[in-house]
């Protein structure tokens, strides 16, 4: 079973990448599952970050097949 | 159709607005805290949209590092208010619109009172605090607003409180610890103009009551791949209903020092931003005077303020009184942040 997951802002600079395929078969299939692996995996700050699946905020906790993820963290800048 | 609505005539042609939106447009009031990179795009669109009445908000002068994405401002505007180098720009955009000048920023003293004479609020802030301070005011007092950040080339846009809608906590409920600012990060000049722009039209649509308000949604736009995303969340009825209840407040920004076996003296005003979260003594300068018995007298305490300036005075002020144990920290709290 695989997602996508997507980072945004400086979270993207932390993984080194915007966007990559991860298979959850070893890592478990809950949102926090993958969270925690992909905080650990780039060291992540994880400091009021949100996070999206299918574009949509706080509504589902388990993961399917093709799903997409977004790592939002805020940002303040104008 | 009067003759001075020649100038708005090709959007009185569009059927959604008319000459009863162009109305609802000169009636409008619009407050813009924060006249940088977002709030000067902002505002010339809505000046020349010919909305009424138009708050300009910002506690800044014009920096020459504001022009490339500043562009509302020129080279001779440098070291003016931003305010008013804003008003005399836009002014000759538009001399129908009626300007209201703040040469300060939002505070826990002025928000409310402020944002209560206005129809909706812009925000072209550039930390967490002023947003919170921001979305929290507009709560109390009913009123929407158009939010968008900036960080180098990507950008967040949404609607917040409208028509019973979602809040910025709803988004993002725990305030971030620190400041990500585009001083500190550097930012590409048109993305200000981009995401101030897509504020401009949201605020226009807000007023004009047309199409679907970027309400309830985070628009993400990426200028490098050109990517967008939008990402839909709720409204969280229990956090708009603290905020109503909770006196206004300022979030606090938490950091830690390094060397925190140090002893610490504080000599900040008690609304200073970021707190530590070690131990430290506070005592703000204005209050030395009558409470110095309070100052350790162990050997090495570091006494610090927001740049290094205060807590120098408040050593010499001290030094007077019999105080030869205090280390200035040069540059302020910056410097000891871990």
């Amino acid at each position: 079973m695989k997602v996508t997951v997507k980072y945004f802002g400086a979270i993207a600079e932390q993984a080194g990448l915007h966007e990559e395929a991860i298979e959850l078969s070893e890592i478990g299939t809950s949102l926090g599952d993958l969270k925690t692996h992909c905080i650990q995996k780039y060291q992540l700050d994880d400091d009021a970050l949100q996070i999206a699946i299918n574009q949509q905020i706080g509504t589902v906790n388990t993961l399917n097949d093709g799903d997409e993820i977004a790592f939002l963290p805020p940002f303040a800048g104008g | 159709m009067t003759p001075t609505d020649k100038r708005y005539r090709r959007q009185i042609q569009l059927p959604e607005v008319g000459t009863q939106g162009q109305e609802k447009l000169r009636s409008a009031k619009v407050l813009i805290v924060g006249m940088g990179g977002l709030g000067c795009p902002a505002a010339q669109y809505l000046t020349a949209a010919g909305v009424g009445t138009l708050g300009l908000m910002d506690h800044d002068r014009v920096d020459e590092t504001n022009l490339h994405r500043q562009i509302l401002y020129g080279n001779s505007d440098v070291g003016m208010w931003k305010v008013e180098a804003a008003k005399k720009a836009l002014n000759r955009l538009n001399p129908e619109t009626h300007f209201i000048c703040y040469k300060e920023g939002l505070s826990l003293d002025n928000a409310l009172d402020s944002i209560k004479q206005y129809d909706l609020v812009v925000d072209g802030t550039d930390n967490f605090q002023t947003k919170y301070l921001i979305n929290d005011a507009c709560i109390k007092t009913g009123k929407p607003w158009v939010y968008a950040s900036i960080y180098k080339y990507e950008g967040q846009l949404s609607v917040f409180n409208y028509q019973n809608g979602p809040s910025y906590r709803c988004l993002f409920p725990k305030a971030p610890r620190k400041d990500i600012s585009c001083q500190a990060t550097g930012v590409i000049g048109v993305l200000s103009g981009i995401l101030g722009t897509y504020q401009a039209t949201e605020a226009l649509k807000v007023i004009l009551g047309i199409g679907n308000a970027l309400s309830g949604k985070l628009k993400i736009i990426h200028t490098l791949t050109m990517q967008e995303q939008l990402i839909s969340f709720n409204r969280n009825d229990l956090i708009i209903q603290e905020t109503k209840d909770n006196p206004l407040k300022l979030e606090a920004l938490k950091c830690e020092l390094r060397d925190s076996e140090n002893t610490y003296l504080d000599v900040r005003e008690s609304h200073e931003q970021p707190k530590p979260s070690n131990s430290t003594i506070n005592i703000p300068l204005s209050e030395l005077m009558e409470r110095y018995a309070e100052v350790p007298k162990e050997p090495n305490v570091h006494v610090f303020c927001q740049s290094g300036i205060r807590s120098k005075q408040a050593i010499a002020f001290l030094k007077d009184h019999g105080y030869e144990n205090l280390i200035n920290v040069e540059g302020g709290i910056e410097t000891l942040l871990k």
